[in-house]
């Protein structure tokens, strides 16, 4: 379609802005996390000033980052991994071998995930008490594995949904067993959609707040927890809260843009070709 | 599996189980079965309501305003302009932001009445800064939430409308249909697969939010922003009335059901799951 030369100039205006005022907000923190803290309170805000690392070094003072980092970095893989394990043979079955309950069974799977987790806190935090499971790194990996399980089964399940049966059987009749058909047939065919189920999980857990804050304390507190130290006692230092959530954010942040392309071809469920 | 089942329900049963019962970890000698009292006690209960309706408006209004702005922006985002790519990554950005961070940035950089981004303009302009979230407490969260949401809408949807058939639209355009008839009658329709996807994982994490209340209003004032998920965890971590919050849980599990099975219904025909 031929556009004349004002509706280009406009639709680039409208493109670039509605996207730096979704950005603002995520600028506005970088910002303020290089004022002083007199700076990131001064009003009218400002624009123009010498930026500083003072906060950061503070925020790192008070509270070591980078053990925090490793915490979400071990926790978020862990539990993307268990539950990429747990949901490859489930998926599997669901699809290539259904029976007339998979439909009902998988539907209620994901209708579980949309009750509050705090339903099920009160118990979950006694079991985890008497086991001694309580601020511990494979405590939150196991929750978090199960938490992400019904999206990961759901996303793998219309993934191996495409894979033709054919290529299955004609590995069956090779002699290939239930393992190694899905090991060596189904896992390669299906490796983009593997990929960007794990994605999706690992920033699910990178972002989860509710476990991480209720069921550790220090030894295996992850970077919400860390963030929730800064949020209440330092609601008004403007400049260390935002350093603190700059360096909370960074690592998925890049990171999701570096897949983001990746990532969509799951979240679509091949729903849209 | 069966490993899997044990763990879901479990923490299920127990809950269940502490709802009929008066336990309240302060007061450790009434344990007592307590038959539907913490039921009578939560129906009876203002604020239960109140949360409740809270929860459905939070879920209502963040839909409608992601999927419909959501929408909007992938047909811009569709447009080629210079740029393009660069304002696309900017614009899902928010979507990596954990919510503790979003909430934190939001209620003390741009929502703050004195300090805040939103201040310094009304002030600009001459006018009086709003205290957002003494005033409009609900539609602050809303729009945090949206804020969180909207790039994912945008990322799915982009990817829908990409894959659009442009002669198709183009042949509609030589039959004389304006912009907006090929919008409603083409590519609307074409997007009804993706705006499902949209709309169910949304609900599954809308149901749940709980981040975004607890940093920024913790629920208030009074209980203007209280949702299913905050009243739970009152009840359980602040008044350490386990039974009470036990019984919020089943409700909770009960309204998750009750909503995942009408969506379920109208969107899992569609998805072909």
């Amino acid at each position: 379609m031929e556009k004349s030369l004002t509706q280009r100039i406009l639709i680039t205006i409208l493109g670039w802005g509605v996207a730096l005022l979704l950005f603002f907000p995520i600028f506005w923190m970088v910002l303020t996390s290089f004022k002083t803290e007199a700076g990131a309170i001064a009003t009218p805000p400002q624009l123009i000033f010498s930026p500083t690392w003072s906060s950061y070094v503070e925020v790192q003072e008070r509270a070591n980052y980078l053990r925090f980092a490793l915490n979400s970095v071990i926790i978020s893989v862990g539990g993307s991994v268990l539950a990429l394990a747990f949901a490859i043979p489930a998926a599997y079955s669901m699809a290539f071998h259904p029976t007339p309950r998979t439909r009902g069974t998988l539907l209620w799977m994901l209708s579980t995930k949309m009750l509050p987790p705090v339903g099920v806190l009160v118990p979950i935090y006694l079991l985890f008490r008497n086991l001694g499971l309580l601020d511990t790194q494979f405590g939150l990996i196991i929750i978090y594995a199960l938490m992400n399980l019904p999206i990961v089964v759901w996303m793998l399940f219309t993934f191996y949904k495409e894979v033709p049966l054919e290529i299955l059987e004609a590995g069956r009749m090779d002699g290939a067993r239930t393992w190694s058909e899905v090991w060596f047939l189904l896992l390669p065919l299906t490796l983009p959609g593997v990929a960007s189920t794990g994605l999706l999980s690992l920033i699910l857990c990178w972002n989860e707040a509710f476990w991480s804050l209720n069921l550790t304390s220090s030894a295996a507190a992850p970077l919400t927890t860390f963030i929730a130290s800064f949020s209440s006692p330092e609601g008004l230092f403007f400049a260390k809260l935002s350093a603190a959530s700059t360096v909370a954010v960074a690592p998925i942040l890049i990171f999701g843009w570096l897949s983001q392309r990746q990532l969509v071809r799951g979240l679509t469920f091949g729903a849209v070709k | 599996m069966a490993v899997l089942l044990l763990w879901m329900i479990v923490p299920l049963v127990m809950t269940v189980w502490f709802s009929f019962q008066r336990y309240n970890l302060l007061d450790p000698s009434a344990d007592a079965f307590a038959g539907i009292d913490n039921y009578v006690f939560l129906v009876t209960d203002p604020d239960f309501w109140v949360s409740l309706t809270n929860t459905l408006i939070l879920l209502a209004s963040v839909l409608a305003i992601t999927v419909g702005l959501g929408t909007l922006l992938a047909v811009l985002f569709d447009q080629d302009f210079p740029g393009r790519g660069i304002a696309r990554v900017l614009a899902i950005s928010p979507f990596f932001v954990m919510p503790t961070v979003a909430a934190l940035i939001w209620k003390n950089l741009m929502m703050h009445p004195i300090y805040g981004v939103f201040g310094a303009i009304a002030r600009a302009f001459g006018l009086e800064p709003v205290d957002w979230f003494a005033e409009y407490p609900m539609a602050s969260v809303i729009a945090i939430v949206s804020w969180e949401w909207l790039p994912f809408a945008l990322l799915i949807l982009l990817t829908a409308v990409q894959s659009l058939d442009h002669e198709q639209r183009e042949a509609a355009r030589m039959d004389g249909a304006g912009v907006f008839a090929q919008f409603f009658f083409i590519t609307l329709p074409h997007l009804s697969r993706a705006i499902s996807v949209v709309i169910m994982i949304e609900t599954i994490f809308l149901l749940t939010v709980f981040a975004e209340i607890f940093v920024t209003t913790s629920g208030g004032p009074g209980n203007a922003t209280t949702n299913l998920a905050f009243l739970i965890y009152a009840r359980a971590l602040l008044q350490f009335d386990v039974g009470g919050a036990s019984a919020g849980g089943v409700v909770a599990i009960l309204l998750a059901n009750i909503v995942a099975f009408f969506l379920v219904r109208s969107i899992a025909r569609r998805l072909e799951v």
